[in-house]
């Protein structure tokens, strides 16, 4: 049975999976419903200077696939609209029942020196084992010069990353923000201050309807909406990137990471670990299904683990990473096509629709004896994928490597480059 | 009362009767809807639409419910079929679009490809106008024959097409089979006359009720007076056993109660029968029997004289009428009914059985099931009466060795300008066929018309 524990910034945890800083790690009530289930660790929901946000009513927005599948969500939530001291309070008690329970306090108070003197010592004090800064969100504290505002800002990342390694000697992670076009350079200023860890991504500005009779933006507001943060499985292939980007880029490699953005199981969390995130952090899911998934979280990735042999988390940390590169260094001699299994296929023909349509008209459609059939066109398929994405049945249609007995050449080194560099180069 | 009465009425509490006859396959509920409509893969030259008389672009129909635009796509079903509503209820859907869906494949289960037509023609927003125009009146005028299925298709089409249309209807009622010979708890609330309403919505159709023809007016008649004729007459005679005791009052033909049945106010009234033998394999067959076991009859028995697998009826009509306690027997053809003063009291059938060639064979062994009335559901074949009846000088149209009308491509009879659509032709005998032929007459009687129209010029 594979271990599922780790360390993380010098801070141990019986499992990689905590609760992300949102509603579900508003208080100890629901925080010791999650330590219950089986969660390793939360962020408590952001704390920041009484006296507390208030919040509006209709606080959620939804993106739905067909049949009310929950692709996206997003907020307008404020941070904790509870009394800072309250919140305290809480913290050290369930700390004191949970010894074995990582909790990261989440803070947010302004770009002030002295405002992070001040709250810092009183969250030490709890005996919490970490902070993490939030400068993600995007709605409503970035208008007040908090949030996001500052995670938009490397200079102030560092800044106020240096105030909180010199008033506390907790571990620091700093959370950030994905609406930026450099994800590396808030994770360089997060590690220039001295940060022992970076979490991400936090969510991203949404709206995630137009209510078409009353044309307000949901979530509505007595009429009204603004852009809230988005999440939930939809971010998920976003967050991937930006985990890697940190995570490959020397500047940034050795920055520990926490990964947040739609991870609904263990699949989702081994993909962010072989990434290069060292735990992860789990929101929109649990709030969607509850605290018990976490039994399928860790039961899912012992189990895979099991099968490939990986012993710790530490064995897959950053697995995949080898394998993530630009562009330019893929190899053009690489060729693979589409195989339709027959046997599998339900000749429904969206391949042949979508390939006909909108790609590369790579797909025969014959009929014999009033059957169709659907194959592939190996002169004219180039590999794209799309007929298999396509394809409602996940054993029809299969991508096969073709071995085409040449060597790997790169963009880099191909001879349609005008700046090819040569092969020995 | 006395159950064991041979005849009885009121076998059943009205309650018990009213549950019996409620929609068979009640409306999907929204929610049945979101899950149903979001199983439609949106095939590419899909299956169903192919499998559909029709040709119902269904795909598009069900991705129209699944974007919440319930309204287009009973625009999109309706104009492709008039008759969507009662062919949502009514088609064996189980052997035409449904079979063909291609998530039976791997999931043993198709779209409710039904239940969402349904849905779609029923939230047709009636606050939109009629949903379809009438193109610029063409001073031509088409005489129709009937008014079952196949005729409301024609006329419907003809209207859109700017012709005036009169429809020649034998009965006090439009509908034809949708509202004499489909099963009651297949087409509840009147559905068959609340879809004529909406057909003749269209403006410019007129009918003449009680107006038969060969009995009220001939063929040449309507030559003379219209542009064109479709006929759609469907087949009014109805087959016989031929076989010793047939003359019994309680030897009935299953058309003629169900007839009966669905102009009933008080369907507890009908005399049902304590024990009922059904004679046939299709769908009338098992219609009567079904209706008969939720009129209250104590045991009917429906004899067929093929297999299982060569009967019309499919497998989910032979389902329906097993699940209401109907005994299905196979291989057994009629032979003599017997009665005494009291009445009916059984029949006698002798076993077949079937050579490599499909011929029945008599297999020489004979049995008996008794019985106080016997149904007749073996079908039915065209009076070609009508056709030459009040003229000495009319040809009748060509008929088939079915007796059927027989027609070309465009449904056109042997006669010029006279077509033939619906059961009076060679086909399945299906409304949604009926509508198809009804379709395509009118096409070819527009075309016609207009070509017609121009050579006058």
């Amino acid at each position: 049975m594979a271990d599922l524990s780790c360390e993380f910034m010098g801070i141990k945890s019986i499992n990689p999976f905590w609760l992300a800083s949102a509603p579900p790690t508003d208080k100890a009530y629901n925080v010791v419903r999650a330590f219950k289930a089986g969660w390793g660790g939360v962020v408590w929901k952001t704390l920041g200077e009484d006296p507390a946000p208030i919040n509006v009513s209709s606080r959620y927005g939804v993106h739905y696939g067909q049949n009310r599948q929950v692709l996206g969500f997003n907020n307008i939530e404020l941070i904790s609209d509870r009394p800072l001291q309250l919140n305290l309070d809480e913290i050290m008690e369930v700390k004191k029942d949970w010894p074995d329970r990582v909790i990261i306090v989440s803070l947010m108070v302004p770009c002030e020196e002295q405002a992070w003197k001040n709250i810092l010592p009183r969250v030490e004090a709890t005996g919490a084992d970490g902070i993490e800064l939030n400068f993600g969100c995007p709605h409503g504290m970035s208008e007040r010069g908090m949030g996001s505002a500052v995670g938009q800002v490397p200079k102030y990342i560092e800044m106020v990353t240096r105030w909180c390694k010199l008033y506390t000697r907790l571990p620091v992670m700093v959370k950030l923000t994905p609406n930026i076009t450099d994800i590396c350079q808030p994770a360089q200023a997060a590690l220039q201050g001295g940060a022992d860890a970076v979490s991400l991504i936090n969510t991203i500005n949404s709206i995630t309807s137009v209510n078409l009779d009353t044309l307000s933006i949901e979530p509505s507001v007595d009429g009204k909406g603004t852009h809230g943060g988005y999440c939930g499985s939809a971010v998920k292939p976003i967050a991937l990137s930006m985990v890697s980007e940190i995570a490959r880029h020397d500047a940034t490699a050795k920055l520990s990471i926490s990964g947040i953005g739609g991870i609904s199981n263990w699949r989702d969390a081994a993909e962010f670990i072989t990434l290069g995130a060292g735990t992860v952090q789990v929101c929109t899911a649990a709030m969607l299904y509850g605290f018990k998934i976490i039994d399928d979280l860790c039961d899912g990735l012992s189990d895979w683990m099991d099968k490939k042999g990986y012993q710790s988390i530490k064995d897959f940390h950053r697995a995949a990473l080898p394998n993530t590169t630009d562009w330019q260094h893929l190899n053009m001699n690489y060729v693979r096509i589409a195989h339709i299994n027959q046997e599998n296929c339900i000749q429904c023909g969206r391949c042949f629709a979508a390939c006909e349509d909108t790609a590369h008209q790579a797909i025969a459609m014959t009929e014999q004896d009033g059957v169709r059939k659907f194959s592939v066109k190996a002169d004219e398929c180039v590999g794209c994928n799309l007929c298999q994405i396509t394809c409602p049945e996940p054993d029809a249609i299969v991508m096969q490597d073709i071995d085409q007995g040449k060597p790997h050449l790169s963009w880099i080194h191909h001879p349609s480059n005008p700046f090819a560099k040569p092969a020995t180069d | 009362m006395d159950m064991s009465q041979a005849i009885l009425s009121n076998r059943l509490a009205d309650n018990e009767i009213a549950d019996n006859f409620t929609d068979i396959a009640p409306p999907l509920t929204n929610k049945q809807v979101l899950v149903a409509s979001e199983r439609c893969l949106f095939c590419y030259d899909a299956p169903c639409i192919k499998a559909c008389p029709t040709a119902i672009d269904i795909p598009l129909f069900i991705r129209k419910i699944s974007t919440d635009n319930a309204h287009g796509a009973a625009k999109e079903i309706l104009s492709a079929n008039i008759l969507g509503g009662s062919c949502a209820r009514v088609c064996p859907t189980e052997t035409l679009c449904e079979q063909a869906c291609v998530r039976n494949t791997c999931e043993a289960a198709p779209v409710n490809i039904s239940g969402l037509q349904r849905y779609a023609v029923d939230n047709l927003d009636p606050g939109r106008g009629y949903p379809f125009n009438r193109a610029p009146a063409t001073g031509k005028s088409v005489a129709v024959v009937g008014a079952g299925p196949a005729s409301l298709a024609c006329a419907h089409r003809l209207a859109r097409d700017g012709h005036q249309v009169v429809i020649y209807e034998a009965s006090s009622k439009c509908g034809g089979l949708n509202e004499y010979g489909i099963a009651q708890y297949k087409l509840v609330d009147d559905y068959a006359q609340q879809e004529v309403e909406f057909v003749l919505k269209i403006g410019g159709i007129t009918i003449q009720y009680d107006t038969a023809l060969g009995r009220d007016i001939s063929l040449p008649e309507l030559q003379q007076a219209h542009d064109a004729v479709f006929i759609g007459i469907g087949l009014s005679n109805n087959n016989a056993l031929n076989i010793p005791g047939e003359d019994h009052p309680q030897v009935q033909q299953a058309v003629h109660y169900i007839k009966a049945l669905r102009q009933s106010d008080n369907l507890a009234e009908l005399p049902v029968a304590r024990r009922i033998v059904v004679i046939g394999g299709g769908m009338t067959a098992i219609d009567i029997a079904v209706q008969s076991k939720k009129l209250g009859a104590e045991q009917v028995s429906l004899v067929y004289r093929r297999d299982r697998k060569a009967m019309g009826a499919s497998a989910h009509e032979q389902a329906l009428a097993l699940s209401q306690g109907v005994e299905l027997l196979f291989n057994a053809q009629p032979e003599t009914i017997i009665s005494d003063d009291k009445g009916l009291s059984a029949i006698t059938f002798q076993r077949t059985a079937c050579d490599e060639n499909g011929k029945l064979l008599s297999t020489g062994q004979t049995f008996s099931i008794a019985c106080d009335r016997v149904f007749k559901a073996i079908g039915q074949h065209l009076d070609k009466t009508p056709l030459t009846a009040l003229s000495n000088q009319a040809q009748p149209p060509r008929l088939d060795n079915d007796g059927r009308i027989v027609v070309d491509e465009k449904f056109q009879t042997s006669i010029n300008g006279v077509f033939a659509g619906g059961d009076c032709i060679k086909g399945k005998d299906l409304v949604v066929e009926a509508v198809n032929h009804g379709n395509r007459a009118a096409l070819a009687i527009d075309q016609l018309l207009k070509k017609n129209r121009l050579r006058k010029r």
